[in-house]
């Protein structure tokens, strides 16, 4: 009961401050029913910053609908909607995880890319351990450590390491990118291999080095409806609105690459 | 004496309470695969987990009771200022999110911690990442648990035996040995039992102090968490496992808790 008032609350709210910003992108929709409900929206933790600026864009253009986030290690979120999880719209940093959720067959319609992304190596700021290339992070006296082999990024950081022809043992398998990245900054640990956008994000507590285009990995990220969600047509508008101009340009914003 | 029978109400909710309970324990038993159960046992990185666990658990307990004990009886014998604060905040583990445990203990002994910065530049002692640090983070998290039980034992003990013994000539030393620890065994054991429990399932403070690496730092509650999302079946096998192992603390200190059932 109270929770519903605040969401509507908090609705009315949003649809004031679009009306008195002009509602420029409101009026521009030509919809026939304006959409409305509350739609749960499961991201992979590298897009936690960015799918938070492209959530309060949609809502400002569909102030009939609240976007409320899940963000996570991408195998843990397909665990979760495996599970039962009320979810909507997933967003996976690999289109293995995508390739899972569609064999449960829990996917509604086909998934699109939306964006890409590279990897870098993390350490602490002003470098103190000196690292230049991946081949240091074998070096004794560093604490590397990476996502677990099932989450994408580790995935990724296992087939950087192989091209490059580096052995290295983690000091640990974290769940996700950002734990790793706050490990960086706790100093925990000495380096560790995240996305460009995680870099970018942490801004200046921590430093990305690159790592040569050869042993890159580029990663794609698919976006696609959950089946059996209750607000189909809002989560077909977000997923529209993330791959769309304007989203694509709030993706860029955070160092995404187009897709 | 004549059986009570339950009120219409006060029945359904006790049925709905007991269910609620035992529904996903029974969920657990039902799910598991049973063929699998032996693979799954004998798994090479299955056996790593346990015998991590095992060791570290263990480990956590002994340090439990080495430093634990003395501080159940200085809170039951010994008078100061600040004994009820201090006694609360050692007793905050019990209550506290086991992963805001974890940051603390990163923020105290991690290698730009309190006291780990100095660990690391004077001894280069680097607990993170290591099986120690699993240890302190298990003995963190259930240490209270021992202290809590053996102050209890301490406090309720008829001491008259102790008088005796002095009147007799003993040492303080001898009567403690002789006397007052044999008087509290079953306290002791107790408090060590439910210490190692609390430490075998230990999860939020062991992921976010010592990290997650299989055979370094990973134990049974991350694996079976980390297995959920790989190996579903596995995860419920393991997660049996430390079901058993709960049922069996709880057989074993029967007469504590159940016995006036």
């Amino acid at each position: 009961m109270s929770f519903r008032s605040v969401v509507t609350t908090l609705a009315l709210g949003l649809a004031l401050v679009a009306s008195a910003c002009g509602g420029g992108a409101s009026s521009a929709q030509t919809s026939p029913a304006p959409l409305t409900g509350s739609i749960s929206v499961f991201a992979a933790a590298s897009l936690t910053d960015s799918f938070k600026a492209l959530g309060g864009s949609f809502q400002r253009a569909h102030s009939g609908v609240t976007v409320q986030f899940n963000f996570a290690g991408t195998p843990t979120l397909v665990t979760q909607i495996e599970q039962g999880a009320q979810a909507d719209v997933f967003a996976s940093a690999d289109t293995t995880n995508m390739a899972k959720l569609n064999t449960d067959g829990l996917t509604s319609g086909g998934s699109q890319v939306f964006a890409h992304n590279q990897l870098e190596i993390v350490v602490a700021p002003g470098n103190p351990k000196g690292i230049t290339s991946l081949a240091d992070l074998a070096r004794s006296g560093v604490i590397y450590i990476t996502e677990g082999p099932t989450v994408p990024a580790g995935k990724y950081a296992l087939q950087a390491l192989a091209t490059a022809g580096v052995k290295v043992t983690p000091k640990s398998l974290e769940t996700d990118v950002k734990s790793v990245v706050s490990k960086i900054e706790l100093g925990e640990a000495d380096a560790g291999i995240v996305y460009t956008t995680d870099v970018k994000a942490a801004g200046s507590k921590v430093q990305g080095l690159p790592i040569p285009a050869a042993d890159n990995v580029v990663a794609t990220y698919p976006i696609v409806a959950v089946k059996g969600t209750k607000h189909a047509d809002a989560a077909a508008a977000f997923i529209a609105f993330v791959v769309s101009p304007a989203g694509q340009s709030i993706l860029g914003s955070y160092g995404f690459e187009h897709a | 004496m004549r059986r009570q029978r339950a009120p219409l109400a006060i029945g359904v909710l006790a049925a709905a309470g007991a269910a609620f309970i035992v529904v996903p324990l029974i969920g657990l038993i039902v799910r598991t695969p049973w063929g699998d159960a032996w693979r799954s046992l004998s798994a090479p990185e299955t056996l790593e987990a346990l015998g991590l666990s095992l060791e570290a658990s263990l480990s956590a307990t002994a340090l439990a009771l080495v430093l634990g004990v003395p501080l159940a009886w200085v809170y039951a014998r010994i008078d100061f200022p600040g004994r009820t604060v201090l006694r609360a905040l050692t007793t905050l583990p019990m209550v506290l999110p086991p992963v805001v445990g974890g940051i603390a203990l990163l923020l105290a002994f991690g290698r730009r911690g309190l006291l780990g910065a100095w660990l690391d530049s004077t001894f280069g002692i680097t607990l993170p990442f290591t099986t120690a640090g699993v240890v302190m983070a298990e003995t963190f998290v259930a240490m209270p648990f021992l202290v809590l039980t053996v102050e209890a034992g301490l406090r309720s003990m008829d001491r008259r035996y102790e008088e005796a013994a002095r009147t007799l000539g003993a040492g303080r030393w001898t009567i403690l040995t002789r006397v007052t620890l044999p008087l509290i065994a079953p306290s002791l054991f107790a408090g060590a039992v439910l210490c190692w429990a609390r430490a075998l399932g230990e999860f939020g403070a062991t992921i976010t102090f010592a990290g997650n690496f299989p055979g370094v730092t990973q134990t049974m509650p991350l694996a079976v968490y980390l297995l959920l999302e790989t190996n579903p079946e596995s995860s419920f096998i393991l997660s049996l496992v430390l079901l058993g192992i709960s049922l069996l603390v709880l057989i074993g200190l029967r007469d504590r808790w159940l016995g006036s059932a």
